[in-house]
């Protein structure tokens, strides 16, 4: 039957089409809604915020890189998530960090959460808050040590860096807090990225449109904040747009590998980093707690999966007379 | 009801058939008071809006109900507008005696005897099987074998046209009075379902009498990409369409009939549902708009759209009181019962970028894909990749010299920017191929017991409930092989 005037074919399986969407292009679309929450840290934390960025971005790559050349596996840097995993990081140190810090954050983040768990989507917790957690906990002092916005421009700035308090420890600590505006915009002291409330929802909003990203866990994780700031008789909108909880829930909680791949389990995701992050906010000892309170459920998140599992189209009409 | 369940559910597989037997009958009771349940509430709603003076009138749905997961696809009907063309019998045809899910036909022909369009030439006493009838008049030339994509080798039959396509005398349009003569007759004509997945159209009208089957769904989604026939069809015979549903709703003593049509074919709603009324026969028939999405054309997923019943996993249609035939193939039922003659041509849509006309081709059952390439005007440029259906569910052919079969309904001509390969990267857990997936299963988990081998696991996923519809892999960014993935498991679980 055959005929040598006819063409070589391609034979595969079903199906021939694809959507032409691809992890790279999904990872682009995150690092363009983090650009204005960076600019915004530029702004606000002048040269060290964009050295950081920078610092953090380049030895997250040139590790992925190293590390993908030594297992001798296929090379991942040009899917651009370990650029993601760099800024995140930055977004989530204070401004005024020594270099060396962050890079080692990086090495930390890449190699050791992400690759040795084999790589992108296997890594059981979030490579850049587990790195944040590993600094806060090996350098304390150096975490914590924040700077007002606009600190450079002083006359003196680079010797003697200004030292002030984020919101939340000024709550804490029974001090004035920033006005709602100066909170919305991020003119107060804090994390390099988690400032600017307003840069946050804007790369939010993009995520949502471009559906990198679905809304549940976002929704789940402020509205329970709110809720229980509320129930325990505290400002729910200071909660909100102080700390890590914007940049958390919209960047951090949303991260695919880490978060439940169903709708229930999204819920109930981001219920769970709520709830955790507002015990750690309101009887911890720490100030802050959405680090903490995110890489819980990030481990929690295979047993959420299990619990969730919808079940297949059709059988519950097998199961309802049981 | 809910003892006996649980006695079955304890039966051991041993007394396999009669288990399954009592299975069906408590579920189909079940069935019959859960769908009573909500056909009256309906129908007190709908007497409540339209005052109809019958109380007995069938529910007929405005609105399609919600479906689960699903793509939006590029359409790309290109051929829509095209009016059909009738291929001249090509000079030689290879008639596969597999073309239908079941039993394949024994040739009842030899080398060398004389064939008129429409003479059987391939049968089988298996009950699931539709025989098989010469598309072209001529003489046979060989019985021989053919490679099929699947792997499979099936017995053919060629036949050399002498160009005249000669009926054969014995065709005469069948006389049906009852359920029993239109089953022997469908039969007869060899139908199959049309829209790809070719179960022989006799037995699936032929349901156990225990299955309370009340609506026939007529499907004329015709979702995939690219295809237009069974549209081509709506504009060309919309008489046939409504004459076939309206005799298959009464002689089967069905209450009502649905024809699903995606709504990317205002047209063809408009001129359907227009008959229907013309006639009048809008008391127990309606044309239902579906929503845009892929797959509505999916059997269970029509049916969900159409009624609200879901299939219950591992069951068929007629166990949510339902049966589900082919657009093209209710129109077929209609002009068989008119004139007699059997299947033996079939409209393809014929498209890709690497064609040189896109069209409808009416091409008689055997005809080479490479005939009909030529009919088409030849190729632009080399096709690197050729399907046999649509790009989400067809199946690429290794070889241009193969014949069409009864339930193609087209041939998309790849060229080579179509058919880059997408080289799969790690899973990111991104999740959209869950939320893709009109059966909600979950591929992500699923491909990753496969490669543990963990079948217990598998079953518990329920992945023989996957229908290759191909949405997860269509939208998966790490271009992981997911349908490859869950007929690894179905595999897996089957064995
Ligand atoms: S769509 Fe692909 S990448 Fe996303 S979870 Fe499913 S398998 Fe993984
Ligand atoms: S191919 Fe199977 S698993 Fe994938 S979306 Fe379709 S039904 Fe779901």
């Amino acid at each position: 039957m055959e005929n040598q005037n006819l063409p070589k074919l391609s034979v595969s399986s079903s199906p021939h089409a694809h959507c032409g969407e691809s992890t790279a292009i999904i990872m682009q679309d995150v690092l363009i809604a983090l650009v204005p929450a960076a600019l915004m840290a530029a702004v606000y934390f002048g040269w060290r915020a964009v050295l950081l960025m920078l610092l953090c971005i380049g030895s997250c790559v040139l590790t992925e890189y190293v590390c993908r050349r030594v297992m001798k596996r296929p090379q991942t840097v040009g899917d651009f998530s370990a650029a993601v995993t760099g800024v995140l990081l930055a977004f989530n140190l204070p401004p005024t960090l020594n270099p060396i810090y962050a890079v080692l954050g990086s090495v930390f983040a890449i190699a050791v959460v992400k690759q040795m768990f084999g790589g992108i989507g296997m890594n059981f917790v979030n490579p850049a808050l587990a790195a944040r957690i590993f600094l806060l906990i090996s350098f304390p002092s150096h975490m914590s040590r924040w700077s007002i916005p606009f600190f450079y421009l002083s006359a003196n700035a680079d010797t003697d860096i200004v030292s002030t308090a984020t919101p939340l420890a000024q709550a804490a600590a029974g001090s004035g807090r920033p006005s709602y505006t100066d909170l919305f915009i991020g003119l107060h002291g804090g994390c390099l990225g988690e400032t600017c409330t307003l840069a946050l929802l804007i790369g939010g909003m993009y995520l949502l449109l471009r559906r990198i990203i679905t809304p549940e866990v976002p929704l789940c994780f402020l509205g329970t904040v709110a809720l229980t700031a509320l129930a325990a008789g505290q400002n729910p909108l200071v909660h909100l747009l102080s700390g890590g909880v914007m940049l958390g829930a919209i960047f951090m909680a949303t991260d695919y590998t880490t978060c439940p791949v169903n709708r229930a389990g999204k819920i109930f995701y981001g219920v769970g980093c709520g709830l955790i992050t507002m015990t750690i906010r309101l009887f911890g000892s720490l100030p802050e707690g959405v680090s903490y309170a995110i890489v819980l459920m990030n481990i929690l998140t295979p047993h959420i999966e299990t619990l969730t599992q919808s079940s297949p189209f059709g059988s519950e009409v097998r199961n309802s007379g049981k | 009801m809910d003892k006996m369940d649980m006695i079955d559910a304890a039966d051991t597989p041993e007394t396999a058939e009669p288990q399954e037997h009592r299975d069906k009958e408590g579920r189909g009771s079940k069935e019959k008071t859960q769908t009573k349940d909500k056909k009256d509430k309906k129908d007190k709603k709908e007497r409540k809006s339209k005052k109809a003076a019958d109380p007995d009138a069938p529910f007929l749905p405005k609105k399609p109900f919600k479906t689960h997961g699903g793509v939006h696809v590029n359409h790309m009907k290109n051929t829509a507008e095209t009016p059909s063309e009738i291929l001249p019998a090509p000079k030689r045809v290879v008639i596969s005696m597999q073309q239908h899910i079941g039993t394949a036909c024994e040739p009842i022909v030899k080398k060398g005897d004389i064939v008129t369009v429409g003479q059987k030439i391939g049968d089988s006493d298996s009950p699931l099987c539709a025989p098989i009838h010469a598309s072209v008049s001529g003489q046979v030339t060989a019985i021989g074998t053919m490679l099929m994509p699947n792997g499979t080798e099936v017995k053919t039959v060629e036949i050399a046209s002498d160009g005249l396509q000669t009926l054969c005398h014995d065709i005469q349009p069948p006389v049906v009075t009852n359920a029993d003569e239109l089953y022997a007759a469908v039969r007869e004509s060899g139908l199959v379902g049309l829209g790809g997945a070719g179960f022989p159209v006799s037995v699936k009208i032929n349901y156990s009498p225990d299955k309370s089957v009340d609506t026939l769904v007529v499907n004329g989604a015709e979702c995939e990409p690219y295809l237009t026939a069974d549209y081509r069809e709506m504009i060309e015979s919309p008489e046939d369409i409504i004459e076939g549903t309206r005799l298959l709703t009464e002689m089967l003593g069905l209450r009502r009939a649905i024809i699903g049509i995606e709504g990317n074919k205002p047209a063809a709603i408009r001129y359907l549902a227009s008959l229907i009324r013309e006639r009048s026969l809008d008391d127990k028939m309606c044309v239902l708009k579906l929503k845009n999405a892929y797959p509505q054309g999916a059997e269970k997923v029509l049916i969900k759209a159409c009624t609200d019943r879901a299939v219950p996993v591992g069951k068929i249609p007629a166990d949510a009181g339902c049966i589900v035939l082919n657009i093209t193939s209710v129109g077929f039922i209609a002009r068989y019962l008119k004139t007699g003659i059997p299947l033996v041509t079939k409209r393809i849509t014929v498209d890709g970028s690497a064609i040189a006309e896109a069209k409808n081709v009416v091409a008689p059952i055997g005809t080479l894909v490479s005939d009909i390439a030529e009919f088409c005007g030849g190729f632009d440029k080399p096709p690197q990749k050729v399907l046999m259906g649509g790009p989400m569910m067809g199946t690429a052919l290794y070889s241009l010299d193969y014949p069409i079969i009864k339930q193609n309904n087209g041939l998309i001509f790849m060229g080579e920017a179509e058919t880059d390969a997408l080289r799969p990267t790690d899973c990111i857990r991104c999740g959209r191929c869950v939320s893709a997936c009109p059966m909600l299963l979950t591929p992500v988990n699923i491909q990753h017991l496969v490669q543990k081998r963990d079948i217990d696991g598998l079953n518990d996923l329920c992945v023989t409930s996957c229908m290759e519809c191909g949405c997860c892999a269509y939208s998966c960014p790490a271009h992981r092989p997911l349908v490859q993935f869950l007929r690894m498991a179905k595999n897996l679980v089957k064995s």
